[in-house]
This record gives structure tokens, sequence and C-alpha cells, in this order.
């Protein structure tokens, strides 16, 4: 019987009802006395020098209050990237300055150059209109292979180059890896495109800011995934507005993928114009504006080379990637095409050897940054395609070659050749659930069947294995991270014995407002509706690096544990004065702490209660109150894997794919919620069936982006996506954090695209058309065909 | 500036608006109704669909002005008399159709006026339907179960919780 409560239940989502109802309060939503309206002048070419920027007619236009460009912010810092990579010589990354607004250059479409701020948004948009600049439009480049030849134009003409940094990983594994690639009986090469990617979360990005001049107190309300660590930015880097001076909340917002993790100039700009005219300062991007401004994901180049005995064991895996980082770099714009790329290129694999070589590379487009799954699509698409084609030259069961080659259970811990230790595994089991799952043995005859009605049917395998619970601070530090990636949580049970638990992550579709509880009622033996979660507000919670990498859960939600057991023994604490017996031989089980070997028991609601009246208290040993803290560093990433199947029917006449099934079994270790775990491997399902058939960014060769709005850029829709299989009853608990659990937030999108991909090779085959090894994504109707008839 | 008088959930209102004001602008920013979302600028994403007289109407689509007497419902008149869910809003939370939450206004305003027209639709159906409408979350596959199981279909042969 499924659990009705506590971990491992389906709880219904308690924060469902607000926003079935209309009653979510979203950054837009919000409103403040006195409100102004802010309104971005950007960028129109992709690169440019601005000769001068007239703003005398737009300040002189009705209702306009302020009006902002580049200069007004000289004098304040940039914003930073969040990692430090060295180059494979030693030298570190380039690192040019991000302005708040564009200054002396424009860099990509939709870099701000000005800012109106007016009495109606109305108004700031017609001033802004009328703002009048002179720029000149120079060469752009935004091509990556282009950027790295002598002689392109520059995106920032002070570094002198486009490269960003050359990394190598692990650079004492290349000359191993080189040399079994070369005597190899058997190496298969391929070159592909991650395809460049708009995280479009459904809200655009927001940002209101108010500043009290009797205190000094700046509020920031942004569209944030993290919002401590979008004040750690503006406190440290760009404004140096002290931490306790700035509060930053992230109310509702409407998802993330990555692209809410960052800090941008619009939080910045809203505050200054706040400060500066004394009045609240709102600001909503338009869909276009996100297109353009919002950091994109994935778009790396890459070449990888998989050398393998004739049996098809596998010796080595190489790979040279070119990785675009756009215009600027974005916070985690350098961490995620190497340690979230690089160090996942072992896969599943209880492979030797394994070289990692990543360019980083400047051009005249949107940042690009971290997008769900950060690295790791980029490792399992590269990973499972090369393995896939291998296997066909080799004439290896897709399924047979990877199990072959798996690390296997009696392995872990296991280091993999790219230098992390799995904890816990059982990728064969995986597969036996998998092909349980797709009825593998039916697909002949529903190939046939597909046949008859002249469709090409084709069946696409693939692994995954996903670093997650980002990150042990240790670790990430040795690499160059710049922050410690630790979370936090505070519990507090208040006097009638209901609990409110502040945590660090924020919840942006997560459900965190439900599962969270589930966690401490199970420990405590109280109601979880008892429980609230409180989110996405520095000034109520103690601290915490947000919501990103699946990391809520295993990082906050082990702080939300660590808080609640010291919650637990403060409570045998006053239990023992209670009971007139020694802490040592107080228990609690199911929510009644008890004097071992005796019938003596007070309540967990009678011991709150005791907290917050002390008055026979001995102070000397016990403080009045029931509030703990616990900061939670984790000792090693979590490492979530899986298997999954897709079936496709390509029609041959069009070139159009349709997914038929998809299957995804999941080891997330440990479950709290199953339901809500689903709905988050079918939402990375989409996006990742969304990238392998629908979605580009593109941007032509002047820089202009011509994928800006829905009605260019393919999202997924209903009726492109089947009705899917999830499984996650394989569970290989987590050894390193309490609760045993791996995180599941982007399992979907990292695990799916090599299986659609693989599908329509496969289906091509079959068809007879076996010319066809490769077609990058998204495959949409004119690449397939085109590669049909090639 | 013009007049416009209009019935939203069932209260009568009279406002001023600029020509160029939006129905979804007049209702989150004039009338507060802020469960009605904007997602995109392109008539695309379907966060802002309400009903005018019965029909679901992506209300970015529309000048307030052109709402001069109709009657409008937005997702803040959908609930039951007694405050709580409909049947279509149940069906949304019992199987998980919503997680961010801002496209479920507009999910729930489309299926809504889907069953309706067509109070047993088929998936192929219900999928066809909601092309206007994105989610970014969920995949569809809880949207559709939802719609499905709203509608009063066993929906226990598809995929699990």
């Amino acid at each position: 019987m499924p659990k009705d409560h506590g971990v491992g239940a389906s709880s219904a989502r308690r924060e469902d009802i607000r926003f079935l109802t209309g009653g979510g309060k979203y950054t837009d939503d919000i409103v403040l006395q006195g409100q102004t309206h802010a309104v971005f002048v950007r960028s129109q070419v992709a690169n440019g020098v601005i000769r001068s920027i007239d703003t005398t007619e737009a300040a002189a236009m009705p209702g306009v209050l302020a009006v902002f460009t580049g200069a007004d912010f000289v004098d304040v810092g940039g914003n930073p990237a969040g990692w430090q990579i060295n180059s494979r010589d030693g030298e570190p990354m380039k690192e040019p300055k991000r302005p708040v607004l564009a200054h002396g250059k424009v860099r990509h479409v939709g870099d701000a150059y000005a800012a109106v701020v007016a009495e109606t948004e109305e108004q700031a948009r017609d001033a802004a209109e009328a703002i009048v600049a002179e720029i000149d439009e120079e060469p752009a480049v935004v091509d990556m292979g282009q950027a790295l030849e002598d002689g392109s134009p520059l995106v920032h003409d002070e570094i002198g180059t486009n490269q960003c940094f050359d990394w190598g990983w692990i650079e004492d594994n290349r000359a191993a890896t080189d040399a079994a690639i070369k005597n190899a009986p058997h190496v298969t090469t391929l070159e592909l495109v991650n395809n460049r990617l708009v995280p479009n979360a459904m809200e655009p990005r927001a940002s209101m800011a108010d500043y009290d001049p009797g205190t000094g107190d700046y509020t920031l309300y942004t569209t944030s995934q993290n919002p401590h660590l979008t004040r750690l930015l503006i406190s440290a880097f760009v404004l140096g507005i002290p931490e306790n001076k700035l509060k930053v909340v992230a109310p509702d917002v409407g998802g993330g993928f990555g692209s809410k993790i960052y800090h941008y100039g619009e939080e910045a700009l809203v505050l200054a114009a706040a400060k500066r005219i004394g009045r609240p300062v709102r600001w909503t991007a338009s869909r276009s504006e996100s297109f353009l401004s919002d950091a994109h994901g994935r778009d790396h180049v890459t070449r990888i080379e998989l050398a393998c005995d004739t049996d098809g064991t596998f010796l080595a895996f190489r790979t040279e990637t070119m990785a675009n980082v756009g215009a600027y770099l974005s916070n985690f714009s350098t961490a995620t095409p190497t340690f979230l790329h690089g160090t996942l290129m072992a896969g599943n694999y209880a492979v030797p050897n394994v070289y990692v070589n990543v360019r980083a590379v400047f051009t005249n487009t949107a940042p690009v940054d971290a997008y769900r799954g950060a690295g790791r699509p980029e490792a399992t698409y590269s990973l499972e395609r090369v393995i896939d084609m291998a296997a066909r030259e080799l004439g290896i069961d897709p399924l047979e070659i990877r199990r072959r080659n798996f690390v296997k259970p009696d392995q872990f811990p296991f280091t993999s050749a790219a230098g992390l230790e799995y904890d816990t595994g059982d990728y064969g089991a995986l597969v036996d659930k998998l092909e349980e799952m797709i009825d593998r043995d039916g697909f002949e005859a529903r190939r046939r069947d597909s046949a008859a009605r002249g469709k090409l049917r084709g069946l696409g395998v693939n692994t995954y294995i996903e670093a997650c619970g980002i990150a042990p601070s240790n670790l990430v530090g040795v690499l160059g991270a710049r922050v410690g990636l630790y979370d936090a949580a505070t519990v507090r049970v208040n006097a009638t014995g209901n609990i409110a638990v502040m945590v660090g992550a924020h919840s942006h579709g997560q459900g965190h407002e439900t599962a969270f509880p589930q966690v401490v009622a199970d420990m405590l033996g109280v109601d979880e509706n008892s429980i609230e979660i409180v989110h996405g507000d520095t000034s109520k919670i103690p601290f915490g690096m947000g919501t990103y990498g699946s990391r809520s859960l295993a990082v906050c939600g082990s702080a939300v544990v660590r808080a609640t057991d010291k919650i637990i023994n403060k409570g045998k604490k006053i239990a023992a004065h209670m009971l007139e017996a020694s802490e040592a031989d107080i228990e609690f089980t199911d929510g009644q702490f008890s004097v071992a070997g005796t019938d003596k028991s007070v309540g967990f609601g009678d011991v709150a209660l005791k907290a917050y009246i002390p008055h026979d208290f001995p102070l000397e040993e016990v403080e009045p109150g029931l509030e703990e803290t616990a900061f939670y560093d984790p000792a090693n990433f979590t490492y979530p894997s899986g298997a999954y199947a897709c079936e496709v029917e390509v029609d041959p006449e069009t070139g159009k794919v349709t997914i038929e099934r998809f299957a995804a079994a999941d080891d997330f270790g440990n479950v709290i919620n199953p339901m809500i775990v689903t709905g988050q491997v079918h939402g990375g399902l989409a996006q990742g069936i969304g990238q392998a058939l629908l979605e580009q960014t593109t941007y032509d060769a002047d820089g202009q982006l011509i994928s800006a709005s829905y009605m260019d850029y393919a999202m997924p829709r209903a009726d492109d996506v089947p009705f899917y299989s999830v499984d996650h009853s394989c569970q290989t608990p987590c050894t390193h954090n309490p609760l045993g659990v791996k995180g599941c937030g982007e399992a979907g999108a990292i695990g799916s695209p090599p299986s659609v991909v693989n599908a329509v090779i496969d289906a091509l085959h079959a068809g007879g058309h076996a010319h066809v090894t490769h077609i990058d994504m998204p495959l949409t109707p004119a690449r397939v065909w085109s590669a049909i008839n090639t | 500036m013009t007049q416009v008088t209009m019935t939203v959930n069932g209260k009568p209102v009279t406002g001023e608006v600029e020509g160029r004001t939006l129905l979804s602008d007049y209702l989150r920013e004039d009338l507060r109704l802020t469960g009605t979302h904007i997602g995109c600028d392109t008539s695309q994403c379907g966060a802002c669909v309400v009903h005018v007289d019965g029909k679901a109407v992506k209300s970015c689509t529309m000048f307030a002005a052109e709402a001069e007497g109709a009657e409008v419902t937005t997702i803040e008149g959908m609930g039951t008399a007694d405050g709580g869910l409909t049947v279509i809003q149940q069906a949304f939370q019992d199987h998980h159709g919503l997680q961010c939450g801002f496209c479920t206004p507009g999910m729930v305003m489309t299926a809504a006026a889907l069953l309706e027209e067509t109070p047993k639709p088929t998936e192929a159906e219900i999928r066809d339907h909601l092309e206007g409408n994105i989610c970014r979350c969920t995949g569809y596959h809880n949207i559709v179960k939802a719609i499905m199981a709203a509608s009063g279909q066993d929906v226990s042969a598809v995929a699990a919780e």
C-alpha cells in the first residue's frame, strides 16, 4: 500500500490551492505605494561602439522621473563569474567586466545601455523610444569557430582574444588517453552540436525595488531561484549595499530552469533608481526581452572519440568541445561547460581513460549559462550518441554494449576516470527495469505496423549519470568555485506546537512547501499540516544557496534534518527536566519523549509549550525557546542515474518525427514524494524532447536573434509529447546525506535527448537509409528529410 | 481615455482606459485580478486565457474597450460558491497538473471551455485543444490526465502517480 503521509507518500501539494485560484503572488503581482516603472533600452546591433546617448528629449517627456545610462554605473562593480577556471597552460580565464548597463560598447542584441523610469510603464516606454543613441555598428562574431580565428572581430577588445579559457580535464590522463585511442582496434568519432536553447520559464523575469531613506534599507523583490546569492552578488560585487541593508525577496516564481539563478543588471538598476527617485521602481520583462537578455543554455560544438575493443569494451573517451559563453560571463557560465560537464565524461562506465578539452568562447550573443541539467546533458548526449554509433558499427545490441561497460554494483564507491567518486548505483538493474517497461519483444510487431502505414519506427536507448546535490564546498573550492555550496535551515517550533521551517532552497514549482514538511513530520511525529515552509526572503531565512543542480532536498533537505535533530536534542533536555530524569535516559519516538524502561512520557507539544513558559527551568542548563539552525555542506555530489528509451515514428515523406513512447527508469535514491518526483521527470522529459526535436536558438551572421518569440522558437506543446512511462523503484540510496536522496529535478532533461536521436537513427537505418549516421538537434522535419535525401 | 463597463466575475465594473490598454492589463493592473498572467507578447502562451461571454479568449488579444458590456470570468471567478475548488481545479491538484503555477490559470480556463463544448474529450482532442497553452514545467502529462479525470473518464491506465 502506498503511504498516505510522511516520507514516501504522494501528499497533495498544498501550494496548488493558491495557484489554482489565482492567488499566487508573483513579483509582477506586487504593488507598492507610489510605484514607478522602468523600461530598458536595448541594443539592436550585436557589436557597436556607443558614440553618444542623448536623453534630453526623453527626460523631458510626461511622467519621466529619471533616465540612466552606462555612465551612471562606471563607478560600481561588475557582475562577476562565480567560478575561476584556469587554462591548460595555467593562465587564469579571461574575465571582462559585466556592467549594470553597457558603457562604451554594446556586445549583443538586447544588451541594455539605458533605462527610463516613469510614472507609468507606457510613459517609460514612450520615453525610451525618444532616447537617441549614436552607435557605430561593427562586424559581429556569432560562430565559435570564427571567433577563435585570427583577425576575428573581438567581443572584448581589451582582452585581445575571444577565447575565455582552454581547459583540460584531467591533464594527467591526457597522454594515456591519446595512447589508448592511437592503439585501439576500433575508434568511433562523432562531431555533434548541442543546440543552443532558451530556458523560457513561463514567468518572464521581473524586479521591484524599494528604498527607505529613513533607515537606508533596500528591498528587492525579484524572480530568483536563490535570493541570498543575488543579495551576495549585489552586496559584495555590484552596488556594495551591505547585506544587512538589503532584503531580497523571491516570492512565487513561475519556473526557473537555471535562468533565474543569476543576478542580472536589471536588478541593480531598479535598486539604484529606487534610491535616486525615492520611490519603488518596478520592471517586468516582455517575452521578447526574455529571449534577448535571459541567459541561454547549452551551445556546444563537440568532437568525441570512443576507443574500444572489438567486443565493445570501452578503452577511452576523448572530447574536444567549444562552449559558447556569449558576450559576458554569467555567474555559473564557466563552471557549466567544465566541472559540470568534463567530470561526467566517463558516464556510467568503468572506462579507464577519459580526457576532455573545453575552449570557452566569447561571441556577440546573449550570455550562456546553466539550463536544466547544465553541462550534464551535454556530457550525456556526447557519450550516449557515440556509444550508440559504436554499437551499430560493431554490431552489438545498444543495451548490451552499455551493460558490458557499466560500473558494476560491487565496484562502488567507484572513482571514475573523470575524477568523481560515485557512491552508489546499480546501472544493470535500471536497464532490467527499462526492458520491463518498454515491451521490447513487441517492438518488431509495432515496427511492421508502422511500415504498413508507410512510417519508419525506431527504438533508441541510453543511460545517464549526473552529479547533483551541488555541491561539496571543499571540493568545488579546489576546482575554482568562489562560493561555498552548502545550505541552511532553521526549524522554529512555536509555543503551541506548530512549526515554521525557514529554508535556503527556493521553490518555483518543485513542491518544497509540501515535501519538506513530510520529512519534518516523520522525524517529529507531528501532522505535516502543522508545518509551514518559509522560503524566498533573506530577512526571514538564515542563509541559503538556493535551488539548482537538483540540490534542494539533498543539500537543503539535509540541513532541515540536521536542524530537526537539534530540535529533538533540545526537546530531550526539556523533557528530562519535565520528567525529572537524566537527559541520557530520554528516548524520542512517534512524537513522545519517554524515559527508557518506564511508562513516563511527555508529548512533543507539551515540550514545545514548556520551552516558551520556562517558569521552573534550570536556566544554567536549558535556554528557553525551541528553535534551531543548521548549515549542511555535503561530503560529495550525489549521483542519480537512469536508463531511458524512446520509440519514434518517422514519416519518410516529410521527415516529421513523432514520439510514440518514452520510458524512463531512474535511480534517485530514496524518494520523499513520488508524485512530485514523477512530475519533475515528466517536465524534464518534455524539455529534452524539445531540445531533440523542436528548440533552436538562431542568430544570423550579423548577430540578430531570429528566434526571439514563441512564433519563431518552437516550444514543446501538448501534442508534441506522449504520455510518459516513468519509474523510480530502483533505489540505491545516497550514502553521505541523512535522507539517502540523490535529486530528481534535472534527470529528464539530461537523459532524454540521446534516446530521441538514437531512435531516429535507428528508424532511418531500418528503413534503408543506412548512410545517415547522425543528425544534429533539433531533428526538424527539414533536417530529417534532408538527411534521408542526400 | 475611454470609459468601459463590463461584468467581471459576476460584478459590474467601470473604468477609464487608454485605447491601447489590453484586456489582460486592465484585469491585472486596474482590477488587480493578478491570477491572469502575461507570459508572452505574441498571444502564444495562453497564460492570460479568460472567458468572455462564455468563450475562452486570450485576454492579451483584446483591448479592454472591446470588452464593453461583456461578461468576463477570470481564474478568480472559477471557484465553487462556497470558496472551494471546482471539479477541474480539484483534478489539477489530484493529478499534479501544475508545478510553478504560472500557466495554470490559463490551463484551467482553457480546460473549462473545452469540457463545456466536449464533455468527454479524447487524449488527442485534449492535446490538440491545448495547442495555445504552453507549460514549461509539467511536460503536459498530468495536465492531460487531469482534464480527462475532470471529464469523468477513468485515468487509472495512464501511467502512475
